[in-house]
């Protein structure tokens, strides 16, 4: 097992590596010249010089790398050409809204699918399994800002139940989990549709192993049957699912601020871009994929813990 | 010929509606989306806007019918992409599995599913500015490591088989039989997983055009739609309502019939069918 | 007493049992005997109640006089794992992989209410013991343990409850000649100490002379004859239980013929894998899958090659084909060098066929271009009507019709298909042709029809054979000499019977030892 993990922190690390000299080399090595870029065609070679020199673009290509690895390793992500603001201080508070929604979305949505996804498939091919379906087809095709747009109109502007948007800050906790409840469900909703029919034929396939033959001839019946011997194997391949899942759930937050008026990462790489402000825009998207080979790591994890297979004893 | 599924059918209808809308657009679209008529602004369902118009003066119908032509070309293009790189890629893995090219190709896969649709888009506008050229390339690059894993796990489970051996007494070498032997093996495989990535690809390039990375003004597109009836929402929800509406039918009809077409096409269950 | 009373079952309208009786009486084994398709599963699965929701059953299945058809779904969960057992056929896929092999003994005790967890690891440490695996630990995956362990454990999980009744259904088809024998002897001793009664379900006519006391032969749903053994080996009044023994221990009619100069040879072939790994970076001792094997094919000659799983006799085959490299040594046939780099001209000389019916064929082929595959390696390739002429010749030789070269395989028996894998070995007319457990997947009566073909063509085309088998029975049927193969290694070779009657390496002794024979008053004169 310890073997296993130091080969996946090695594949973690390697991941992170190759990421980000994508990163750096469509960022900078792309454009050509970064700070002309960013100025725009207008500009004087003086000022673009000035720019060059300020955000240390005068190295070589390999050095400039190196620094900014070093650099963000010490907590130091760049300053901001357009804010004049460390990069760092910009995304903190930020971070603290897009990855804690992601997250709160991943368990609400996997709290909502799993009990559907195995009723689904414990009464498979009758009318409640028809109806899950059904119901499941037509989440999956939700988009889910459309999705929180609907919810606004109905929860906050006719009902009033919440507010239509905004974040009132950490400081205050419960309110700042309440504005975050529609944005996760909006999240949530149509990822669970998803999930749930992806437990429902994870589920179906193991119902049909020949171990579930064993377990009915030890005298257990086909609701413990289902879970305990079922459930446990067809976790395995939703684990895989889940893992993906925070991905998209992260750029999915990222996008629903705006449905939402959410202070989040989404305005500031969006600004990034438009302004082109390099260096916001390659430290958040740096970040982001971070995130998402960390959660990645930790599935795979899980999936050791899940699956004895996968261990191997000396 | 078998009886097919209502839901199948029901699948098809809708694709076709929004087909012939999107084609149909190409040719001809009651009014100009491209011409901001203020005079007309916000107007009602009536016989000349047969479903009203936005707060631009533009006629709602014809935006759809543009906005459907974008999503689905946008989404084509996207899976082909996906299929022609993936493919040949998950196949080659296949065939030399455990070897270097086989590793490489995994931690390629890899390496990209960490980089959501959306994150990639992002590294190309920045670089190269926003357009629906740029948003198929993200949702297109997205969809490879997608193909050539749903590729190579078809293949392998197909190579251990005693006719790929017979292929190889037979002198053929490892190109020729994923060639003749395995894909044509795993084209239902395909074709499903196809459907699937297209309808998410429609979804992707929604989110990509609501934030303004995908085509861009004047051509509509249903994301973008969505984003302009944000600040109406309040006064004139249907112009929010309209355009999700158009994804869902959309999405939701590709994804009947890909439904539809994975039941046909599973082998086993048309053996029970002869 | 278990008795079964005029059992008949139908699944979607289909009959699938018609009117099966017969009784089992505890410290006694009751054979139940037939090809597949009988419905000797479905019999057991019928007793246990464990058919699909589809299934219809009418008649008795009388435990101490209580119909089991009758009674209610909790109360059989209540009798199953308690009084009644059963074991399946797969020992890998009937354990939970993710669940440890004690957890899943113990779960028997645990569902039926032997009350502590401490107390149920007790006792599934006794029947693990029990059952001949005192040195496993309790916290080790199935996937950790080899076919017959497994199946040890799946024995344990049974009998953990001192059932009435054990139900075995082909418990040994899927595992080695010596480990079946040491599972039919650990069977035997729990049925004498136990006193439970056993229900054996099997194909395999000798296991069934050697095990039971009573046996029922089925056929098509029915019970076509019945009785006590040895009475029903001697007697076999039905004409369906003659067939059946006759094709047990069919050997086909073949010609002596001289042999000629050898046409196949290896020597000192060796083929190692890397070891498993042990360390971060380390590596464990080569496994040596092949070591210095050394054979001679003689033209015309028919060469058997036994060995158990994992003896090295596939990767040996593959080596042969020149579809792998080897490490060591040299591999000739036709008078050239064999390996991966062989000539298409050569290869067309030396054609396999292989075990699995259903894998052999791509399913989206027609048996034409299928059969006519082989033509990739000849540098002249043949016009179409040329193609299908000879793939017609090829298909009468096999005893088919050449109309069939226009239909799919699925549409053929396990039997047809098997001569269609022979047509497509002899397409390119090799003259040696290596036959790799080509009749092991099909049932008895239909193997001694390919036996019987196989022999034929030999005769007529003067072909010479390697023929790859772990069933002694069959090698026996039809070779000149045999090799036995352990651990990559040739332990023994010579003529065939002679090896057989008397056996100089003691591994060969173990393997004639361990498989079970049809007494001589059941063999046909």
């Amino acid at each position: 097992m310890l073997r296993y993990i130091l080969g996946r922190l090695l594949s973690l690390g390697l991941s992170l590596i190759v990421a980000s000299l994508v990163i750096f080399t469509v960022i900078e090595v792309i454009p050509g010249d970064p700070a002309a870029f960013m100025l725009g065609l207008n500009a004087d070679e003086a000022t673009v010089a000035a720019l060059r020199a300020d955000l240390g673009l005068d190295g070589s290509k390999a050095a400039r790398y190196v620094g900014w690895i070093s650099g963000m390793v010490q907590g130091d992500f760049g300053t901001s050409y357009t804010y004049r603001v460390p990069v760092a201080e910009l995304v903190s508070d930020r971070l603290w809204i897009s990855i804690p929604l992601a997250v709160l979305s991943l368990i609400l949505s996997t709290v909502l699918a799993f009990p559907i996804g195995i009723l689904s498939a414990a009464n498979r091919g009758r009318g409640l399994d028809y109806g899950i379906m059904g119901g499941t087809q037509l989440g999956i095709a939700i988009p889910n800002f459309w999705f929180g747009m609907l919810l606004v109109l109905v929860f906050a502007v006719t009902l009033q139940w919440f507010s239509a948007g905004g974040f009132p800050g950490w400081n205050t906790p419960l309110a700042a989990l309440k504005s975050l409840v529609l944005p996760s469900i909006a999240l949530a909703l149509p990822q669970a549709a998803i999930l749930a029919r992806v437990m429902r034929s994870a589920l179906i396939e193991t119902l049909a192993q020949d171990y579930m033959r064993t377990a009915r001839a030890k005298g257990l019946s086909r609701r413990q049957a289902l879970l305990r011997h079922a459930l446990r194997n067809a976790l395995i391949p939703v684990l895989t699912i889940i893992g993906l899942q925070f991905s998209f759930l992260l750029a999915g937050a990222i996008i629903i601020e705006n449905v939402f008026f959410l202070p989040g990462l989404g305005r500031l790489i969006f600004q990034g871009i438009t302004q082109r402000d390099l260096v916001v825009v390659e430290s958040v998207t740096m970040l982001l994929v971070f995130a998402v080979i960390l959660v990645t790591f930790l599935v795979d994890i899980a999936y050791a813990i899940a699956d004895p297979r996968l261990r191997r004893r000396a | 010929m078998t009886r097919l599924p209502v839901s199948m059918i029901l699948g098809a209808a809708l694709s076709a509606v929004f087909l012939a809308m999107a084609l149909l657009s190409f040719v001809w679209t009651p009014h100009d989306v491209e011409q901001l008529v203020i005079a007309n602004r916000l107007q009602p369902a009536s016989s000349e806007f047969p479903l009203g118009t936005d707060q631009f003066g533009r006629d709602l119908l014809s935006m759809l019918m543009v906005g459907a032509r974008v999503s689905l070309a946008v989404a084509l293009v996207a899976v082909s992409i996906g299929v022609v790189i993936g493919v040949p890629l998950g196949l080659a893995a296949a065939a030399t599995r455990g070897s270097l090219l086989d590793e490489l190709i995994m931690r390629g896969n890899d390496l990209i599913f960490a980089f959501p649709s959306l994150v990639i888009a992002i590294l190309i506008t920045a670089v190269f500015g926003p357009s629906a050229f740029n948003a198929i390339i993200a949702i297109g690059i997205f969809n490879i490591p997608v193909f050539a894993r749903v590729a190579r796990g078809g293949a392998l489970s197909l190579w251990t088989l005693d006719y790929i051996l017979a292929a190889r007494v037979a002198g053929k070498g490892r190109t020729r039989i994923s060639v003749e032997h395995i894909l044509p093996n795993i084209v239902n495989l395909l074709i499903v997983q196809a459907t699937i990535q297209f309808s998410l690809g429609i979804l992707a390039e929604a989110a990509l055009s609501y934030v303004g990375l995908s085509v861009q003004p004047p051509v509509p597109s249903w994301g973008r739609m969505l984003s302009d009836a944000q600040t109406m929402i309040y006064s004139h929800p249907m112009l929010a309502i309209l355009p999700g509406l158009a994804i869902v039918l959309m999405v939701l009809g590709l994804n009947l019939m890909g439904d539809g077409l994975r039941d046909l096409l599973d082998p086993r269950l048309r053996r029970q069918r002869q | 007493m278990i008795a079964v009373e005029n059992l008949s079952l139908a699944i979607h309208g289909e009959a699938i049992l018609r009117d099966v009786s017969f009784a089992m009486v505890p410290g006694r084994t009751f054979g139940l005997v037939g090809e597949s398709g009988s419905g000797k599963s479905m019999t057991a699965l019928a007793l246990m109640r464990l058919l699909p929701e589809s299934a219809r059953t009418s008649g008795a299945v009388t435990l101490d006089s209580i119909n089991l058809l009758d009674k209610p779904e909790a109360e059989m969960c209540a009798l199953r794992g308690n009084q009644l057992g059963m074991i399946f056929q797969e020992p890998m896929t009937a354990l939970n992989p993710v669940q440890t092999i004690g957890n899943q003994v113990a779960e028997t005790l645990r569902i039926h209410g032997i009350a502590t967890h401490a107390d149920a690891r007790d006792v599934a440490r006794a029947r693990l013991d029990r059952v001949g695996l005192p040195q496993i630990a309790l916290d080790r995956y199935p996937h950790e343990l080899s076919g017959g362990q497994r199946q040890r454990v799946c024995i344990a999980t049974a009998i953990a409850l001192r059932p009435r009744l054990l139900i075995a259904d082909e418990p040994t088809t899927a595992l080695d000649v010596t480990t079946q024998a040491q599972i039919l002897d650990l069977l035997r001793g729990l049925v004498e100490e136990e006193g439970m009664a056993l229900l054996l379900i099997t194909h395999d006519l000798a296991v069934v002379a050697d095990m039971a006391d009573h046996v029922a032969v089925m056929q098509a749903g029915e019970i076509v004859e019945q009785g006590p053994t040895p009475q029903v080996l001697s007697e076999q009044r039905h004409p369906y239980t003659r067939a059946l023994f006759e094709a047990s221990d069919h050997r086909p009619a073949r010609t002596p013929r001289p042999l000629g100069a050898p046409l196949l040879t290896a020597s000192d072939v060796d083929r190692h894998y890397p070891g498993p790994r042990t360390g971060l970076l380390r590596r464990g001792a080569p496994v040596k899958a092949v070591d210095g094997v050394s054979l001679t094919l003689k033209t015309g000659e028919s060469l058997g090659l036994v060995g158990e799983s994992g003896c090295g006799k596939s990767t040996l085959t593959r080596a042969l084909l020149g579809l792998d490299k080897v490490q060591g040594g040299e591999i000739a046939a036709l008078g050239n060098p064999v390996s991966p780099a062989m000539p298409n001209a050569l290869r067309a000389g030396i054609q396999v066929v292989f075990q699995d019916p259903y894998g052999s064929f791509n399913p989206r082929w027609r048996v034409e271009h299928l059969v006519a595959e082989p033509f990739h390696l000849l540098d002249e390739k043949p016009t179409r009507e040329d193609r299908r002429r000879k793939v017609g010749e090829a298909l009468l030789a096999v005893g088919l019709q050449p109309s069939d070269m226009d239909k799919y395989p699925h549409e053929f028996s396990g039997g047809q298909r098997q001569r269609i894998a022979i047509a497509r070995a002899l397409i390119t007319n090799p003259k040696i042709l290596v036959l790799d457990e080509a009749v092991s997947a099909l049932d008895v009566r239909v193997r001694a029809r390919i036996l019987d073909l196989l022999a034929d063509l030999q005769d007529r085309m003067g072909l010479s054979y390697l023929f790859i088998s772990h069933d002694l029975t069959v090698v026996r049927a039809i070779t000149d000499r045999v090799m036995v193969m352990q651990a990559g290694r040739i332990v023994e070779q010579g003529p065939t019977e002679q090896v057989f009657a008397a056996p100089g390496h003691e591994y060969t002794q173990a393997l004639l030892a361990a498989a079970p024979r049809l007494p001589g008053y059941a063999r046909p004169s």
